[in-house]
């Protein structure tokens, strides 16, 4: 398998603050893999210095390309599609047109519209309220439509910060299935941003554990989940 | 009862102005959070530009369109060279920016076609509109463009897909980003209408205030004012909030003894600040609430 999103050497900085040492990561094509991590361990950090949206040296390459020195659109661009923290909803504007500004960068308008109909599927709650001001949509219905307009980028690789923050189990479960379902059927790899290390290590297939803005651990989800100390810190048992 | 219909009408015409320039001023107040001072001054110099045009023999309605490529150009020019630069600089840097453009542009104008005032024709005729003395078919022209310039921004806005990707750039830069918009370039293009806006206000309004370097101060407050009470996060509160101005104005100007002509301009400030304390976002604006 060749690595699709290769990372080497990545620090990263707020002001005078670093707030990555040094991390070194690579995500094979097909691949959904999670990072965990303590709150402040430089997880959302990671996620904002691929899409430079943080200032950062060492190198990034996606697909052979390196990403320095690229502005956050044109990163997007590239196929990467972002889910932030918080989850970055148009809240003003309703549910189909934030659908249509995830897909705003391509020009091919019957696939957009046939894309939107493919979300509605995946989320059946999004077409009853697709004239809805996305605002008033619940948190769960939220991160629903976050995921879905990224997936209008038709993405090669997708990045999830905290999918599940703020959301009852249920929501997440199922959330969570979606994930792992876009992942095998529409090849998308997925990194994804965890501090619910259960669930998340359930669903990946490989894992990084990351601490003070350093990798302390890698290996398959398996292994990882197995581990005495991840088990002590991350998954309480 | 034939005064009040008359002020009132006189009052919509004059209000559809404000009501561009507010329009403007709110499309750079959403695009960069700061009130552009030097949108009059603007506006005045595409008029200069239109008038400069006509005198050289360019038939009306192509010296219209000239001007207003020229000021959608000219504003992206700007806004690359001034502002851009100073995007992240503190409010106080910005605003001594919008204070040089004003100087610089009431300067350049003044130099190049002096201060005398010039008379600026109307396509539109001035006689009675449809036999009716209530008003003029010029003024009637400045109603009719106005509600046609705002009825092609909202099918802008609502329909065409650079309009959803100003409006996103607008309402949250990050998320924008991240679906792939050049934010940055949004910006300039909300500059560039805005100019454009503010030409067709100067073009519109100079045969009325006759043309010369001041002559958009006065209206620039109005249009603040109307911003101001529509909401400055509004286009159509500035709308709305320009044509109800007008009309204010006029009929304040009409009926309270004492403030006739001379006094008209403490009103639009009056107006000003008694929005901003009763309803600050404005009749139609959302509150800001930013997070600390």
């Amino acid at each position: 398998m060749t690595a699709m999103l290769n990372v080497k050497d990545l620090r990263a900085y707020y002001g005078q603050v670093q707030a990555l040492h040094g991390l070194s990561f690579s995500l094979n094509e097909g691949s959904l893999t999670t990072l965990l991590g303590a709150n402040g361990a430089g997880k959302t950090t990671t996620l904002r210095a691929i899409c430079n949206m943080v200032r950062s040296t060492g190198a990034i390459e996606f697909e052979g390309k390196p990403l320095s020195g690229q502005s956050t659109e044109n990163v997007v661009r590239l196929g990467i599609a972002h889910v932030p923290q918080g989850r970055g909803t148009f809240t003003t504007m309703t549910v189909e047109e934030n659908l249509q500004l995830g897909a705003i960068t391509r020009n091919d308008k019957k696939g957009v519209v046939a894309d939107i109909e493919r979300m509605y599927e995946h989320f059946p709650v999004l077409k009853e309220r697709h004239t809805q001001q996305a605002g008033t949509l619940s948190g769960g219905e939220q991160q629903m439509l976050a995921v879905a307009r990224a997936l209008m980028l038709r993405p090669r690789l997708m990045l999830l910060d905290e999918p599940s923050f703020g959301l009852a189990p249920l929501i997440v479960r199922e959330l969570f299935n979606i994930l792992g379902k876009i992942n095998r059927q529409d090849k998308v790899t997925i990194l994804v941003v965890e501090q619910n290390a259960q669930l998340a290590l359930e669903l990946a297939d490989k894992a990084y554990v990351i601490e003070t803005g350093r990798i302390v651990m890698s290996g398959s989800a398996a292994e990882i989940a197995n581990n005495e100390d991840v088990r002590k810190s991350y998954l309480g048992y | 009862m034939e005064l009040f219909i008359n002020q009132v009408l006189a009052g919509i015409a004059t209000g559809a102005i404000y009501a561009c320039m507010a329009l403007a001023v709110v499309m750079i107040y959403q695009a960069i959070d700061h009130l552009n001072f030097a949108q009059g001054e603007m506006a005045m110099f595409s008029t200069f530009i239109a008038w400069q045009l006509m005198q050289w023999g360019v038939p009306y309605w192509w010296a219209f369109l000239l001007t207003l490529a020229f000021s959608f150009a000219g504003g992206i020019a700007i806004e690359r060279m001034l502002f851009k630069p100073l995007a992240k600089a503190p409010i106080l840097t910005n605003v001594a920016g919008f204070i040089a453009l004003f100087a610089i542009v009431n300067s350049v104008a003044g130099l190049t076609w002096d201060f005398t005032i010039k008379q600026f024709p109307t396509p539109f005729g001035s006689s009675p509109f449809l036999g009716s003395q209530l008003i003029s078919t010029h003024q009637a022209g400045m109603i009719g463009v106005t509600v046609g310039l705002l009825i092609l921004l909202y099918l802008f806005f609502q329909f065409t897909r650079i309009g959803l990707a100003m409006r996103a750039a607008a309402s949250l830069p990050e998320s924008a980003r991240l679906v792939g918009i050049n934010t940055s370039w949004m910006i300039a293009l909300g500059w560039g209408m805005a100019s454009a806006i503010g030409a067709i206000a100067g073009i519109l309004i100079a045969p009325v205030v006759f043309l010369e370097p001041n002559m958009m101060g006065g209206v620039l407050i109005y249009g603040f004012a109307a911003a101001v009470l529509g909401g400055l996060t509004s286009p159509l509160g500035a709308v709305v909030g320009g044509f109800l101005v007008g009309v204010f104005e006029n009929l304040a100007g009409t009926y309270i003894p004492g403030v006739g002509n001379e006094l008209k301009l403490p009103i639009a400030l009056a107006l000003i600040i008694t929005v901003l304390v009763l309803k600050p976002a404005g009749l139609f604006g959302r509150p800001i609430v930013k997070r600390v």
